[in-house]
């Protein structure tokens, strides 16, 4: 109420009019929860003065799946499944972090190889996530061609995932332990090609909007962010970085033989849209050095999954052949692996921050508890705040550039 | 280096809360306390203000029920970014009564994961700006990922597990 006088009183001191002559007030709309330009499902009810924003209230959980219960219930070679859920652009960085996590429980040290290929996939999810991000800001300021552009890209990324995996979008790549099955001839080929060819069209996709005046009009100064209020809401990740802290827990705490690579984290200074799409395009171009390290230093000689006979199924000849290899082929589709007792946290860097997995096994064959540690849900917190003051396209761009996936948001 | 942090952080506690510290231990190379449920909030904001610990990062917030159903827990992994260090608190509290005052004011990120672990574990946060369901729907009336509440219905027996002992 005290606002709404407020408003009055300015309103009549700009426009010189009578105060009792005014009548105004806010209005309320709610943007979403399927809304076009929020690209899932995200309900916002703002309170506006025209096109200002006033007052931002989110409301969350409309994908909720209740994850957290589910892998209460299943063993743990079940529950990559359920990770690829959680960041849907993404997902082999999840479900690394997640076997990760169980071999750090299990104890196991996987081949340099593995952490080689690994680092490989990861770093493909993370231009493919970065660049789903990018390219709809692009869309969201009314530049569609960045999109269509670039989008090919992500499809060939996605052909990667399909020769390793059989799968595109939910991959469930990888076991604990190592992968699956040897990268056939035919993965490298077309790692060797989107290597080659994937920099010519990032290049051109800068220049369509790193430079272009609309873009920058559009993006800069918009859903700014300072260092200090980034860090008491728990941003991690590009978002995070935007803002000018270097946190990455690539280099903090490295994992899967980060150490070994050479890169540089991008960061930016005033933590708007623009510093984080900067941040954004420049780490596409980190992940590609890195990749291009990995290939170049790969261990040869080495096998592609490690020895944990536990957890990790043997080959279809020798379960056929072999009584030890049979009974473990059925502990493990029975999940029937125990594991000792434990309680472990492990992160990752995901696409929008630090993904943290925290586990705590009782020695049974599934998890006592666990929890994820979902970047999204923990810094969308801070959008009303961002958004405060400013302007309804404004606000969508900021939430397009805080790259807030509705799979992560709501777990 | 975990050793180092938790001999560190245990010695700075000891230090300032003569109790309240209940547990110091180190699973998983992870350096982890338990703190009494009246002395959290003030541990907290010490690990966050102490020049020389600095946890200025609140990096998770979860809740957790213990093994005999009887005990609720809250736990908290924080985060030095300047010298790189981790550590989990956790506490404790009775399923009769459980509150335990909030941490907003100390981290402004702990809003929503508070209101995450009161959605799941009917965790009062005492002092919370805005204590009410998130992920779930308003009108639920339990906490589901309570222990008493098994995921699937418990009158089906055409999937029992029985079988393996379990």
């Amino acid at each position: 109420m005290a606002k709404k006088e407020n408003i009055k009183k300015e309103t009549a001191k700009s426009s010189g009019l009578p105060e009792d002559t005014i009548e105004k007030e806010l209005s309320i709309l709610n943007l979403g929860p399927t809304h076009p330009a929020t690209h899932g499902i995200f309900q916002n009810v703002l309170k506006m003065d025209g096109e200002i924003i006033h007052e931002a209230t989110p409301t969350v959980g409309y994908i909720h799946r209740a994850f957290e219960k589910l892998a209460e219930r299943r063993p743990y070679n079940q529950i990559t499944p359920i990770t690829d859920r959680l960041n849907y652009c993404s997902s082999p960085i999840n479900n690394m972090g997640w076997h990760m996590t169980v071999e750090k429980l299990i104890n196991v040290q996987v081949p340099k190889r593995v952490e080689y290929m690994r680092v490989i996939i990861m770093e493909l999810a993370r231009i493919a996530d970065h660049l789903i991000c990018n390219s709809v800001i692009g869309v969201d300021t009314g530049a569609m061609t960045g999109f269509l552009y670039i989008f090919q890209w992500r499809e060939k990324i996605y052909d990667i995932y399909e020769s390793i995996c059989g799968a595109r979008l939910t991959t469930n790549i990888g076991r604990i332990g190592g992968f699956e099955r040897e990268w056939s001839p035919k993965t490298w080929e077309l790692i060797h090609n989107f290597l080659k060819e994937y920099p010519k069209g990032l290049k051109e996709f800068s220049n369509l909007l790193e430079r272009n005046t609309i873009f920058m009009d559009r993006t800069v100064n918009c859903g700014p962010i300072s260092a200090d209020m980034a860090l008491d809401y728990g941003f991690t990740g590009p978002n995070l970085r935007a803002a000018g802290v270097d946190y990455d827990v690539r280099v903090a705490t490295p994992y899967s033989s980060y150490q070994d690579f050479e890169f540089i984290i991008p960061v930016g200074r005033s933590g708007d849209t623009y510093d984080r799409f900067m941040v954004r395009q420049e780490e596409m171009w980190q992940s590609l050095k890195i990749i291009e390290q990995a290939i170049k230093n790969m261990p040869k000689d080495q096998p592609f999954h490690a020895n944990v006979p536990d957890f990790y199924l043997p080959p279809k000849e020798e379960v056929y052949n072999n009584m030890e290899a049979l009974i473990y082929h059925f502990k493990i589709v029975m999940g029937e692996s125990d594991v000792p007792k434990g309680e472990i946290y492990h992160c990752v860097e995901g696409g929008n921050g630090e993904l943290g997995y925290y586990l705590v096994s009782d020695g049974g064959r599934t998890p006592y508890r666990l929890h994820f540690r979902r970047p999204c849900f923990i810094y969308y917190q801070a959008y009303p705040e961002m958004i405060k003051g400013s302007m309804l396209s404004d606000a969508i761009i900021t939430m397009s550039s805080m790259n807030v996936i509705a799979g992560e948001l709501d777990a | 280096m975990s050793q180092e942090i938790l001999d560190k952080v245990n010695a700075k506690l000891k230090e300032k809360f003569e109790s309240g510290i209940e547990h110091a231990e180190l699973p998983y190379d992870f350096a982890t306390f338990t703190v009494s449920k009246e002395k959290i909030h003030e541990v907290l904001s010490f690990l966050k203000s102490d020049p020389d610990l600095n946890f200025h990062f609140l990096t998770d917030l979860t809740g957790f029920q213990t093994e005999d159903e009887k005990h609720l827990g809250v736990i908290y992994h924080l985060h030095n970014m300047v010298k790189n260090m981790r550590i989990r608190v956790k506490t404790f509290f009775p399923m009769s009564n459980p509150e335990i005052p909030s941490a907003v004011d100390i981290w402004a990120g702990a809003n929503w994961m508070e209101r995450e672990t009161y959605d799941f574990y009917g965790v009062k946060f005492k002092g919370h700006p805005n204590l009410k369901r998130i992920l779930n729907v308003d009108e639920m009336d339990i906490f589901p990922l309570r222990k008493e509440y098994p995921l699937e219905d418990q009158s089906r027996d055409d999937k029992s597990d029985k079988m393996f002992g379990r």
